[in-house]
């Protein structure tokens, strides 16, 4: 209709070009391909000049906000502040190729080497891969090293459930899935923590890991940690810490003295590279000595003042990406602690915490019900006053300029407003936005139909996702 | 340094609101034996000491951007409006879209892009991206098997070696059966499939650069029930049949030619893309046309019920974050050359490629392995192991001669060339290993 | 809550019109309710052998995904194409156009066993 915003392919204009590669003169590219290979008519792309280009990205950008233009408190994302000196430094090392002679590529494979001997040391494991490319990534990986550790032990066959707490990432009973395993639910216990006794009684000669984050999604960290895990090992149970919650507690304890086997890391939460509106990330994976044998190749290794790669693995289990991972995000989380040093992150996880709770405190305040309403760690869950629903107070602080909180997570909160407000924000914004929240509440309250339309403001107002999920139209086609 | 904006009085006042007067307090719930370790790490630095560090790092790498080497990644030229509008904060600061009304921006170019892809592809439906090309090829024989229901894959030798290490060992973990075709003569031998193959992979141009005549594996495996996984490189597109019109069920493949740096790797993106009867196993995001409330155009999220964080363990894969702001680059790179300019650019690195490999070719001791017709990679069989010579070239400031691992034969090497690449380039290339091989 | 006494149900709210062995399955008004709009129903393959208690359906929602049950063991004969286009139907006729497979049950008797309008009433007052 109009008004709508244009797409590309409506902006088209056939014979219209932008960017003129160079010239190659006449080829005769049916002799070289093989007519019979050769596409029998061009690919409908559009066809712009560089300014409509350029005007069309730069107004999409407009349509859309990020850590750069909003307070942006989804929890469990940890949207930080990205720092641009990491953006500078990943821009020297684009031009390099994954097949270059090691000799030529010594600068980036230091990074790589230290970045794995900086994790273990941050997280207490013994060796590291920066393999895996985001975090649901990592855990797949992490847990096929669980699966193959066990084989190993001629329990492969026997150990292939994974218990997994009611509170966690929808990922983690997907990774657990996909690495071979069946998932068993362990409910949580009225304070919000896996139910010590329940979890006993889920342990056995047929469980095979226990996947955790800690803190949980309700942000509390699980106080029962040490006698947990050590009642899973003394049943062979493998530990698996789900690092997406790792800003919380950075330089103040380490998953691998808790006792935790493997692990992995998200590089674009925890050390502030920016998620690009779904990626590219990175997710590390730590394992104790035990499990390094399994770990995927290539490492990196260094021997005296050179590095090398590292494929002598022989009970691998295998590569999981094609060459070395997601490298220039590797060097922005380098950049990263390089820049705070084992200060820097320790005060950085300490100021989250303090935002949280602060935040946590005075939204109370403002007529929030927060269901566990004791210390939390880097995020809370809170749910909306009586009367109100949590989608609604998050289409109403967009009219505000605020980016909500995540919503109806973890599942085990009715109207769960899951909030991190991180580590970035100051006083000020966290003191604005609960000003914001408490006017949502007692407008929504007065006024329902006003809060059941938000938002108004927005370049477009609710979408109809049940047409959208009935006939999906997934790609533009020309009005019929 | 940090980047917290708190001041110490601040700090003060706010652990005051909770009661308290030391930041350690927070940490009280933590089992005290195990807190505050004493990590060891660097000091930490200045923004312009550590830039000043990163460039010290940076200066001890050679610059691969006239390389020669190829194997799905190569140095093609990025226009400047590639890098200028990826960089704006909104697209680079965001996180998934969850929330259409202001995350529109990001959820537009998604649907463009699933749109280019689609069409580059010749098939109905793409997703909106995921890590590489490897683990794209993995998720796109998990989709083939479960819509098949079986639990055997043969794949072509003639497919990158890395994916089918990716592949082998995705495969490992859900008990599934490989079995791999090797090639003859260079190219993918005729196959015959039982019916316990649910997917067959080839990838074209292969691995050793040649472009292969798919009809025959294709007929074969849907003879036998078997759905066709077909792995190219994007920018060969601009010019080959697409995966699509050959008869292929799924097309996956690494996006880096398309406007994305080479990052010693990563990252890129990777892109899959089926037809419309298997779009509910389609692992990944998916963007979808609509309207608001009051009727504008609109883009949101859909048939999210196939993925981890609702459907849990019986999601379709347990991807989440994926490759977006490569997609994106990938999107703006199409946008900006247009169906001709890709043309051009996929025209210029076959000219050269084929220059290369002609004048490569007549040097004594060299041989070319690939059989013709090939795209713009070809293999060099070497008097002398590959890595040997890749390291004497890149003495000499030349990155060429990628080794092409043993089970393909003795001392084979892959080359490329892009429209990057001058006379001059091809010209030292030669040169360079004129000597190396004296 | 429209509760048909033509037939039975089971405790996760499908329900069952049994004629000769052939029983044709459904979910309830109360399911559709509270699952809202429909969107997508994955239905099994006809041929396939099924459990009582058997997960062999999903019905998804925007935001949620449910299993389906099968209230008696049987092998599925047919399933309801039209939802392919129109998964609506399960919200707007759950008893009639909104069905979602028939099975040739292998012990008809077991029917008895299912709950009846009132004992299924009850569950749903229990639930809610």
């Amino acid at each position: 209709m109009k008004g709508d915003f244009p797409t590309l392919f409506e902006r088209s204009r056939s014979g219209r070009r932008g960017t003129r590669p160079p010239s190659v003169g006449d080829v005769d590219l049916a002799a070289m391909l093989g007519a019979d290979n050769m596409r029998s008519e061009p690919a409908r792309l559009p066809e712009l000049d560089e300014l409509s280009v350029v005007r069309h990205y730069t107004n999409l950008s407009r349509r859309q906000v990020g850590v750069d233009t909003s307070f942006y408190p989804l929890g469990s994302c940890t949207m930080k502040y990205n720092p641009r000196a990491s953006e500078a430094a990943a821009a020297l090392f684009t031009e390099l190729h994954p097949y270059q002679d090691p000799e030529s590529v010594q600068g980036a494979l230091q990074i790589i080497y230290e970045l794995q001997e900086y994790l273990a040391e941050i997280t207490g494991m013994d060796a590291v891969t920066l393999q895996p490319a985001a975090g649901a990534h990592g855990e797949l990986t992490g847990m096929m090293l669980i699966r193959a550790y066990h084989e190993s032990r001629g329990e492969g066959e026997q150990r292939r459930v994974v218990l997994v707490p009611d509170s966690a990432h929808g990922s983690n009973p997907a990774s657990s899935m996909m690495a071979g395993f069946v998932v068993r639910e362990i409910p949580s216990g009225a304070d919000g923590e896996v139910d010590l006794n329940e979890l006993r009684a889920a342990l056995g000669p047929e469980v095979a890991a226990i996947m955790l984050t800690n803190p949980n999604t309700l942000g509390l960290f699980e106080r029962k940690i040490l006698e947990l895990i050590d009642a899973a090992h003394q049943q062979g149970v493998q530990l698996y810490y789900d690092g997406a919650n790792l800003n919380a507690i950075m330089g103040w304890a380490r998953p691998g003295d808790m006792g935790f086997d493997v692990i992995h890391l998200n590089l674009h939460k925890t050390f502030s590279t920016p998620h690009g509106g779904g990626g590219p990330g990175s997710g590390p994976v730590g394992a104790k000595a035990h499990l390094a044998p399994f770990l995927p190749v290539p490492t990196v290794k260094r021997e005296g003042e050179r590095y090398l790669f590292d494929y002598d693995r022989p009970q691998t289990i295998g590569r999981m990406r094609s060459f070395y991972g997601n490298f220039g995000v590797m060097v922005r989380a380098y950049t990263y602690i390089r820049m705070l040093g084992a200060a820097g992150l320790k005060r950085s996880s300490a100021l989250a915490v303090l935002n949280a709770n602060y935040l946590r405190k005075k939204l109370k305040d403002a007529g929030y019900i927060i269901p566990h309403d004791r210390l939390c760690k880097h995020e809370f869950v809170a749910q909306p006053p009586a009367g109100l629903h949590a989608l609604d107070v998050a289409k109403a602080l967009l009219d505000y300029g605020y980016h909500p909180p995540t919503i109806y997570f973890p599942l085990i909160v009715k109207e769960a407003l899951m909030i991190e407000p991180t580590e970035t924000e100051s006083q000020e914004t966290l003191d604005e936005y609960v000003t914001v929240m408490a006017e949502i509440a007692r407008r929504g309250q007065e006024d329902p139909d006003w809060i059941s339309h938000t938002p108004y403001s927005t370049p477009v107002r609710r979408l109809d996702e049940v047409s959208a999920n009935r006939h999906p139209r997934l790609r533009w086609k020309p009005e019929e | 340094m940090d980047f917290t904006p708190h001041t110490p009085e601040e700090v003060q006042a706010m652990l005051a609101e909770l009661g308290l007067s030391d930041l350690r307090q927070l940490f009280a719930d933590l089992p005290q034996e195990i807190l505050e370790p004493q990590l060891r790490l660097p000091e930490p630095l200045g923004e312009q000491e550590a830039l000043s560090l990163l460039r010290s790092l940076a200066a001890k790498n050679a610059s691969a951007e006239k390389s020669f080497l190829g194997g799905a990644v190569r140095p093609h030229f990025i226009p400047s409006v590639v890098p200028a509008l990826m960089s704006r904060g909104e697209f680079l600061t965001a996180y998934t879209p969850y929330q259409p009304e202001v995350s529109q921006g990001v959820l537009q170019a998604i649907f463009e892009y699933q749109t280019m892809i689609a069409e580059l592809t010749g098939l109905d439906v793409s997703n909106a991206s995921l890590y590489d090309g490897a683990s794209a090829l993995a998720e796109g024989v998990l989709l083939a098997l479960r819509q098949t229901r079986r639990m055997a894959v043969v794949v072509s030798q003639g497919v990158h070696p890395e994916y089918r290490q990716v592949l082998a060992t995705y495969l490992h973990a859900v008990g599934a059966e490989l079995r791999t075709i090797e090639l003859a003569g260079g190219l993918t031998a005729p196959a015959e499939f039982d019916e316990t193959v649910g997917a067959v992979v080839l990838q074209n141009p292969n691995f050793l650069g040649a472009i292969e005549n798919p009809s025959s594996w294709i007929a074969a495996a849907h003879a036998s029930g078997a759905l066709v996984v077909y792995v190219t490189d994007p920018l060969s597109l601009a010019l080959l049949k697409p995966p699509g019109a050959w008869g292929a069920d799924v097309a996956v493949g690494d996006g880096q030619p398309l406007g994305n740096p080479m990052n010693f790797g990563g990252p890129q993106f990777g892109y899959i893309a089926v037809r419309d009867k298997l779009l509910r196993q389609l692992p990944g995001r998916l963007v979808s046309e609509t309207r608001d409330v009051d009727g504008r155009r609109g883009y949101v999220l859909a048939l999210a019920a196939r993925e981890q964080h609702i459907r849990r363990a019986k999601a379709k894969s347990n991807i989440t974050t994926n490759s977006q702001l490569s997609a994106l680059m990938a999107a703006v790179y199409l946008a900006a050359l247009g169906p001709q300019g890709l043309a051009d650019v996929a025209a210029a690195a076959v000219a050269k490629a084929h220059a290369l490999a002609a004048q490569l070719a007549s040097l004594p001791g060299l041989e070319l392995v690939t059989p013709r017709p090939f795209f713009n990679e070809f293999t060099l069989r070497l008097p002398a192991p590959a890595a040997v010579v890749r390291a004497q070239l890149a003495k000499r400031g030349l990155q060429a001669a990628t080794p092409v691992p043993e089970e393909y034969g003795d001392n084979l090497a892959l080359f490329s060339a892009t429209e990057r690449h001058s006379d001059d380039d091809l010209r030292s290339l030669l040169d360079g290993i004129k000597e190396v091989l004296a | 809550m429209n509760i048909p006494e033509d037939r039975r149900y089971s405790k996760t709210h499908e329900w069952v019109k049994l004629e000769g062995d052939v029983a044709t399955v459904g979910i309830s008004d109360f399911a559709q309710e509270s699952l809202g709009d429909v969107v997508y129903v994955e239905l099994p393959e006809s041929g396939r052998q099924v459990a009582a208690g058997e997960a062999v359906a999903v019905i998804e929602s925007v935001k949620t995904a449910s299993d389906v049950y099968a209230p008696l063991a049987g092998e599925v004969v047919e399933v309801n194409e039209s939802l392919a286009d129109e998964p609506e139907l399960v919200n707007g006729d759950p008893y009639g156009g909104g069905w979602l497979f028939r099975l040739r049950v292998s012990r008809p008797a077991e029917f008895e066993s299912l709950l009846d309008a009132s004992a299924y009433a009850k569950v749903i007052e229990e639930e809610e």
